[in-house]
């Protein structure tokens, strides 16, 4: 696992903000950014792939953030893409190089990646759904002989909605990379329809992959349903499951589905744990 | 050796399980065709004579909106059938269809398929039953755009 100079969140960084300050902040698309945070003074931890920060805007408020990039082995800064949609995210999408923000964490479990080499791999993404699954795709590409057939399907609103693009084509030289939207002009070359339909022509061996699949809880409901029509086991769909996370550490109660809470159980679930509670409208 | 069109149509997913007699029928009324890039297949409010199935390439349906240019409904690609409004009256097409790359595609002619359903009604159900299918598959992932996944969610 790769270290990060954040505060553990075992430790004192679990409840109290750790000031990061921001290297570099990169437009993504109209309303969504990646900054690349160090510390302004740190103590050691890990970030796995799947994990998030809890990110404070000083002054406004605080909100949960995936890792979209991991730290180097032996250090570096922490990539996170956050969409402005409210107050906090705005606030924190804003964020020049040189300011400083506070993050708790890294809390919540990791992509089981380690577990799907040797087999076939399929990653699903939605909107910024892409942002927890980008450390799976680097993961992987850092070591892309221990993986057979790995194919990257990613739906978006509309081609300026999408994420990392000049990435997409370097990734594409090495993995299967397709892409669709849900609308667009008549000057998109591409797909236009739902993701799901991308595993249509997807390689991959059933039996042997595994799928890590995040995006819009609906999205990933019916991605599911599909990669089961296709004969992936229940348990090889791993998805990120997001509610209203407030503590980020099972405290506030905020994040629970049934009879977990997913800042602490989670954010990641195989299929075969989460399909009966998926199906609770009251949940 | 190039392949015979029974061949070809053998291997298309919407005539899966058609009896080799029932691909010989179908196969009296179609003929592949070549697109190029931008070509269009049909154009909106135009004669719907014809329906393709794709063998090669990317087709974009799209719909005229003033104000905003051609708008991109939905793509179809290799293996998928393009066009019903040859199955009803009036025989218009909707949309306008668009080949994005270069399209090989067998089209079949309307009139003719509809004459030899029509004297064979087994075979017209089959056909119809496979049509029905797709249709309810397109209706249902528009259905799941209708809800806009992903636009904003939490706003904080």
């Amino acid at each position: 696992m790769a270290t990060a100079t954040v505060a553990d969140a075992r430790g004192l960084g679990a409840a109290t903000p750790v000031p990061f300050q921001v290297v570099t902040r990169r437009r993504d698309t109209a309303d969504t950014w990646t900054l690349e945070l160090e510390p302004a003074s740190g103590t050691g931890a890990s970030v796995g792939p799947g994990q998030f920060m809890m990110v404070y805007a000083f002054g406004i408020g605080e909100v949960p953030v995936s890792v979209s990039g991991l730290p180097e082995r032996g250090g570096g800064p922490i990539g996170l893409t956050v969409r402005a949609v409210g107050r906090v995210t705005e606030a924190i999408c804003a964020s020049e190089p040189g300011t400083v923000l506070g993050l708790r964490g890294p809390f919540g479990n990791v992509w089981p990646v380690d577990s799907a080499r040797r087999g076939d791999v399929v990653v699903m993404a939605g909107g910024i759904g892409l942002a927890p699954l980008r450390s799976v795709v680097l993961r992987v590409l850092e070591e892309r002989r221990t993986f057979g057939e790995v194919s990257l399907l990613y739906g978006a609103r509309t081609p300026a909605d999408l994420l990392y693009t000049d990435q997409l084509a370097d990734w594409g030289r090495e993995l299967a990379v397709e892409v669709t939207v849900d609308t667009a002009g008549a000057d998109w070359p591409g797909r236009v329809g739902l993701v799901t339909k991308l595993l249509g022509p997807a390689r991959f061996r059933p039996a042997q992959t595994t799928a890590f699949v995040c995006g819009p809880e609906i999205m990933m409901r019916f991605a599911a349903r599909a990669l089961l029509e296709r004969g992936l086991p229940p348990e090889r769909i791993q998805l990120s499951m997001e509610r209203h996370m407030d503590c980020g550490i099972g405290l506030c109660g905020h994040c629970q589905l049934g009879p977990t809470l997913i800042c602490r159980d989670g954010p990641v679930y195989s299929y075969a744990a989460l399909s009966a509670l998926l199906e609770v409208r009251e949940l | 050796m190039p392949r015979s069109l029974e061949q070809v149509l053998a291997d298309v997913p919407l005539l899966h399980g058609l009896s080799t007699d029932e691909i010989a029928l179908l196969a009296g009324c179609a003929r592949n065709v070549r697109f190029g890039a931008k070509d269009f297949l049909f154009r909106e409010d135009g004669a719907a004579d014809v329906f393709y199935v794709v063998r090669q390439g990317l087709v974009a349906l799209e719909l005229y909106v003033p104000g905003r240019g051609p708008v991109t409904i939905e793509t179809i690609e290799a293996g998928e059938v393009l066009g019903w409004s040859w199955l009803f009256p009036p025989y218009r097409w909707h949309f306008d269809a668009r080949a994005l790359s270069v399209v090989r595609a067998t089209t079949f002619d309307a009139a003719c398929l509809r004459e030899k359903c029509d004297a064979d009604p087994a075979l017209g159900y089959r056909l119809m039953g496979r049509f029905a299918q797709v249709m309810i598959e397109r209706l249902q992932a528009t259905r799941l755009r209708l809800l806009d996944v992903y636009g904003n969610g939490d706003r904080r």
